[in-house]
């Protein structure tokens, strides 16, 4: 399991980690939860430039639709095609085996930390 | 708005349910996962509290010609033990809720409404029921609802523990033989203390199964019970999440999304329940009803795409580029395994084996009109 406090997050239910000139995007186990068991997930294709803020993806649940909002400025580099083919994952894995996107970003927003992120969820 | 619990509630709490409001209720939404809980019900069963549901007790030598008058049901025609599915309608024929209503006492009827109705039902009969002598108990707080539903409901009911027939007060039936939408009486003994409980055979998954109403005190008692006995049966709880994609694929409506005040019985595939044939009292709405909602009104059909992506009420239908509908309801099937939405077309487009484009947030997503319940039980 990924070290949860080294991630940074973003308010619409993200997880951040970074390294390098690379973040890697996945959705927090608090916002799978409250989705409910994920049947669908749709991600942007590698290379697809994206702006922070816009939604770039969608997260499926037997019961609702959630967007993936773009938490950077940036370029996909890779997408996770594991948890297209198994949309579980993100409910079983959100912060290892269901990372979303992989973006080479150009400069790193403020993002909040691990205790902001909690105060939000109320854990 | 008034955070209303059920006495289930602690019991919800500390198996694990994340809860979510409905009609002013704090109802689980879920225990583990919605796919898991749906499949239970379709091949063992399921445990929901549905207490939130308005109950209300109707009673005196008028309560049938009140009820005749009030409903769309021929009230006057169900036998005791008997129960029938109705609406409750406006003058200009739009649905104010849909209803149960049992006889389980010679004059004394129960009726059983959406939580979210509550206070319109209330509203509504309680300006009906003037020169009628009959009288109104609204049951909230006394009476709690929980629903066995799945194959293996009977089995469970059959094996839970302190929970009898009464013969005295099982209105002629038996447990085995229980006809579906038939009601009986059965007693629960728990902790020293006795109380009835009012099985019926009635549901809204699809599946075989139960509703029992018991007391509010007895209530977590019955739940424990019943979850005791089930569970080596495959009995898990279940919560409203399970519960609305368990309806959808059966086709039943649910108000608020296949119904409402502007849609009239028949436009939902409901016309032969309202007016009932054989019906000669008056009722409210019986008039517009009997005009019909238009030749140009929408109806409501079911639809089949491909795919795992799901359209969701509120999404246009469109034939080429016209929009000729919107969805009520949808989701990917749990047990199908492809989409499937309910949603009201053009009377043109109504044909089964139409093919139309659902807009899935800016997706078209072809889907095929087909008939209603997406899903059938096996009958054994």
């Amino acid at each position: 399991m990924a070290d949860l406090s080294a991630l940074k997050y973003t308010a619409e239910h993200e997880w951040v980690a970074v390294d390098g000139d690379v973040a890697t995007i996945g959705v927090t186990a608090y916002a799978a939860q409250q989705l409910g068991d994920v049947v669908y997930v749709d991600l942007p294709a590698v290379g697809t430039q994206i702006s922070g803020g816009a939604v770039v993806g969608e997260i499926e649940s037997t019961k609702s639709v959630g967007e993936l909002f773009a938490p950077i400025d940036g370029e996909v580099v890779e997408v996770n095609q594991a948890v297209v083919d198994s949309p579980d994952l993100v409910n079983a894995e959100p912060f290892d085996g269901a990372w979303l996107i992989k973006v080479r970003f150009t400069a790193l927003p403020e993002l909040l930390s691990a205790d902001e992120y909690a105060a939000i969820t109320g854990a | 708005m008034t955070e209303l619990r059920t006495p289930l509630h602690d019991l919800h709490a500390a198996g694990g349910a994340s809860f979510t409001d409905f009609g002013g209720w704090q109802m689980p939404v879920r225990y583990s996962s919605d796919l898991a809980e749906h499949h239970a019900v379709r091949e063992a069963a399921g445990l929901f509290d549905i207490s939130h549901m308005a109950q209300l007790m109707i009673a005196g030598p008028d309560a049938a010609a009140f009820l005749d008058a009030a409903i769309t049901a021929d009230v006057s025609a169900i036998p005791v033990s008997r129960a029938r599915y109705a609406m409750l309608l406006a003058e200009d024929g739009g649905i104010i809720d849909d209803l149960i209503v049992s006889q389980n006492a010679p004059g004394e009827y129960l009726v059983v409404a959406n939580a979210g109705n509550h206070d319109a039902v209330v509203e509504a009969l309680t300006a009906r029921i003037e020169g009628f002598e009959a009288t109104l108990t609204d049951l909230r707080g006394h009476l709690a609802l929980i629903a066995v539903q799945g194959p293996a409901a009977q089995r469970i009911l059959e094996a839970t523990a302190g929970l009898v027939q009464a013969p005295e007060w099982a209105m002629g039936h038996d447990l085995e033989e229980l006809p579906y939408y038939a009601v009986m009486g059965m007693r629960f003994s728990s902790g020293g203390r006795d109380s009835a409980v009012l099985v019926s055979r009635t549901g809204y998954t699809g599946e075989d199964g139960f509703e029992l109403a018991v007391d509010t005190a007895h209530a977590a008692a019955l739940w424990q019970a019943l979850l005791a006995a089930g569970e080596p049966l495959g009995l898990v709880p279940c919560g409203l999440a399970a519960r609305d994609t368990l309806r959808l694929e059966a086709g039943m409506p649910l108000y608020g999304h296949e119904l409402s005040r502007e849609t009239q019985p028949a436009q939902a595939g409901l016309g032969r329940i309202a007016p009932p044939k054989t019906k000669t009292a008056d009722f409210t709405g019986r008039a517009a009803v009997e005009r019909g909602p238009g030749d140009d009104a929408r109806v409501l059909v079911g639809l089949r795409a491909e795919g795992r992506r799901a359209a969701r009420a509120g999404y246009p239908v469109l034939a080429g580029e016209e929009v000729v509908g919107e969805v009520t309801s949808g989701a990917l099937s749990p047990t199908l395994g492809f989409p499937v939405a309910m949603a009201f077309v053009d009377p043109a487009h109504r044909e089964p084996g139409t093919v139309l484009d659902l807009d899935v947030r800016g997706t078209r997503i072809p889907a095929t009109v087909v008939a209603l319940p997406f899903y059938s039980r096996k009958k054994s």
